[in-house]
């Protein structure tokens, strides 16, 4: 038994190994001088400590421009975006929850389909759009669009969080005179705290990481958010790798932190995500 | 009392109706004007509405690259949703045991979920780079050969044939641990009475998974299958960092070739008939999903 018990940490510890290696390799290529970073010497410590790459990565080199402005477009596209969408979604998950009229259910079947399709699908149109209201090519217009295609998943995790809510405390508020928003705002609202933290951490970390609607809407240099200037120094063939491995942690550090530190969140965001509520 | 009931439900319609608007024209709206551009002769810069028929899709079948890109996403989905459900299965059956540490482990195989595709992307580039013939082995060619697995080795992206795998390869890494996530939760609502009960019955450890968990854990591979499946039909972001389309568009999938031909080549009509193809095959996969958990709904 003892010996079943010791083999099974080892193979838990080798799968722990296998995940973290790529980290691994990020951390001390990033940490390494551009003389030490050398393909078939991948997997070697770093003989020195430095942080010369994360400063490039951040403010550039020669030839390359640094990360840092980009950090701060996402920073300026991921905050309002995901504030907007959880009050969004909030709204729409209190009146599906609440609300049973004939068609509802199929309303909001039809609603959540929006979060299954590949976005190629309406890529053209969301440009032509957004050119004629003047917002392509700017964070605004990125903003929108992700508020916009951010509402199923939203309302739909309000909506199942709503649904847990007790009727009486409902009825009890309706008893007082409260209204439709007054059961909102009284009742729903301060009881939905975890809601939105699962909401928040939701969509951060997807806005945060998306590349396709940045990619297509915001291709100018001055509004790229980070995972599309990130591509574009790693494509570069004068960015030398540390410089490129520094700017893949940059980008991940934010989202990795969310992770972290509020884990236990983002693990509902992502079962909601299966539209298991 | 009845007014007021009145009034509310206006108010209810009011609330949800800009937002939903708003939806359903980027969604529908947008899928239906893309399905008219498909048709048309849009093929330069400037937009050309005039009606052409089937001739974008003709085109697109006749174009060799568009067939490897259909190919190719039938590997990838297979390898990594395969991969994936395996891998995650695994990792949750061993999780299952009273481990201690568990959260530690769990966050670890997890953890891989919250970065992007692109920093993925960057990463495994560099990891999968076999190195060359003069030099030796790099990267992971190099630890498999450390390890003694060097008969698994690989020219991963620069080998025509293994091309899309290895960017399955690098998905599974990074979505595995979902996987695990959803079948340790369901691991957790199987009562322990029951596996007593086949025990007591005289089932092996093995028996118990085969006749006992597995079937038990069908909802959860169902709701896997669909998560992964659309991931997996949409992938995009992964191909850009890390390889490209390839050689020989061995590493090419619909959603980067639309792309590349919509926004690089300027030829709207056959990019809108690459994103209909594109969303008629997740259609076929999610639509019977939703319609089901619709009926489901309406039955509770």
């Amino acid at each position: 038994m003892k010996l079943s018990r010791a083999l099974l940490y080892l193979v838990l510890g080798l799968f722990a190994v296998y995940y973290l290696l790529p980290v691994y390799v990020l951390v001390v290529t990033s940490l390494k001088s551009f003389a030490e970073v050398n393909l078939y010497q991948m997997w070697s410590p770093p003989r020195s400590f430095s942080l010369e790459s994360f400063r490039r990565a951040l403010f550039g080199g020669l030839g390359y421009h640094g990360l840092a402005p980009n950090l701060k477009n996402s920073f300026l596209l991921v905050i309002p975006a995901t504030l907007a969408s959880a009050f969004l979604g909030s709204l729409n998950g209190y009146v599906f929850a609440r609300w049973r009229f004939r068609g509802a259910n199929t309303l909001f079947t039809l609603a959540l389909f929006g979060m299954f399709i590949p976005y190629q699908s309406v890529l053209i149109p969301l440009v032509q759009t957004l050119r004629a209201l003047g917002l392509y090519g700017t964070i605004p217009g990125l903003i929108l669009t992700h508020v916009i295609y951010g509402i199923p998943i939203t309302t739909l995790i309000f909506r199942n969080y709503y649904a847990t809510v007790p009727k009486e405390l409902v009825e009890a508020a309706r008893i007082d005179g409260a209204g439709l928003l007054g059961v909102y705002r009284r009742i729903m609202l301060p009881l939905s705290l975890p809601g939105f933290a699962v909401v928040l951490i939701w969509q951060f970390t997807s806005i945060w990481n998306d590349f396709l609607f940045a990619v297509t809407i915001a291709q100018n240099p001055a509004v790229q958010p980070i995972t599309v200037a990130l591509n574009n120094l790693a494509g570069s063939y004068i960015v030398e790798w540390n410089v490129q491995m520094a700017g893949a942690l940059l980008a991940a550090l934010p989202t990795l932190l969310v992770y972290i530190f509020l884990g236990r969140y983002f693990m509902r965001g992502l079962l909601a995500g299966s539209l298991k509520g | 009392m009845w007014l007021k009931r009145r009034r509310e439900q206006l108010l209810s319609i009011l609330l949800v109706l800009p937002s939903l608007l708003a939806l359903f024209a980027f969604v529908y709206g947008f899928i239906g004007w893309t399905g008219y551009v498909s048709f048309s002769n849009w093929n330069r810069l400037v937009p050309d509405y005039t009606f052409v028929g089937w001739t974008n899709y003709e085109r697109l079948f006749q174009n060799p690259r568009f067939l490897i890109t259909l190919r190719n996403l039938g590997v990838f989905t297979g390898v990594f949703v395969g991969g994936s459900i395996v891998l995650g299965f695994l990792l949750a059956v061993l999780l299952d045991r009273r481990i201690r540490a568990e959260g530690f482990f769990r966050t670890v195989y997890l953890y891989p979920l919250a970065l992007s595709f692109i920093v993925t992307g960057v990463v495994w580039r560099w990891l999968l780079n076999p190195g060359s013939p003069q030099m030796g082995s790099a990267g992971v060619n190099q630890l498999l050969e450390m390890l003694g697995l060097g008969f698994l080795k690989s020219g991963w992206y620069t080998d025509p044939r293994v091309g899309i795998i290895s960017v399955a390869v690098a998905a599974v890494w990074q979505m595995s641990g979902y996987v695990m996530a959803m079948y340790l939760a369901g691991l957790r609502g199987i009562p322990e009475e029951l596996r007593e009960a086949a025990r007591v019955d005289g089932a092996s450890e093995l028996g118990i998974y085969r006749f006992v968990v597995l079937p038990l854990l069908r909802p959860i591979t169902f709701g896997a299958l669909i998560v992964l499946g659309h991931i997996s039909l949409k992938v995009y972001d992964l191909v850009v960092a890390m390889t490209g389309p390839g050689p020989g568009f061995s590493c090419d999938v619909p959603a980067y070739f639309m792309w590349e031909i919509t926004f690089r080549a300027n030829r709207f009509g056959q990019g809108a008939g690459v994103a209909v193809i594109l969303l008629l095959i997740v259609s076929l996969l999610i639509v019977p999903y939703l319609r089901l958990s619709l009926r489901r709904e309406v039955e509770v």
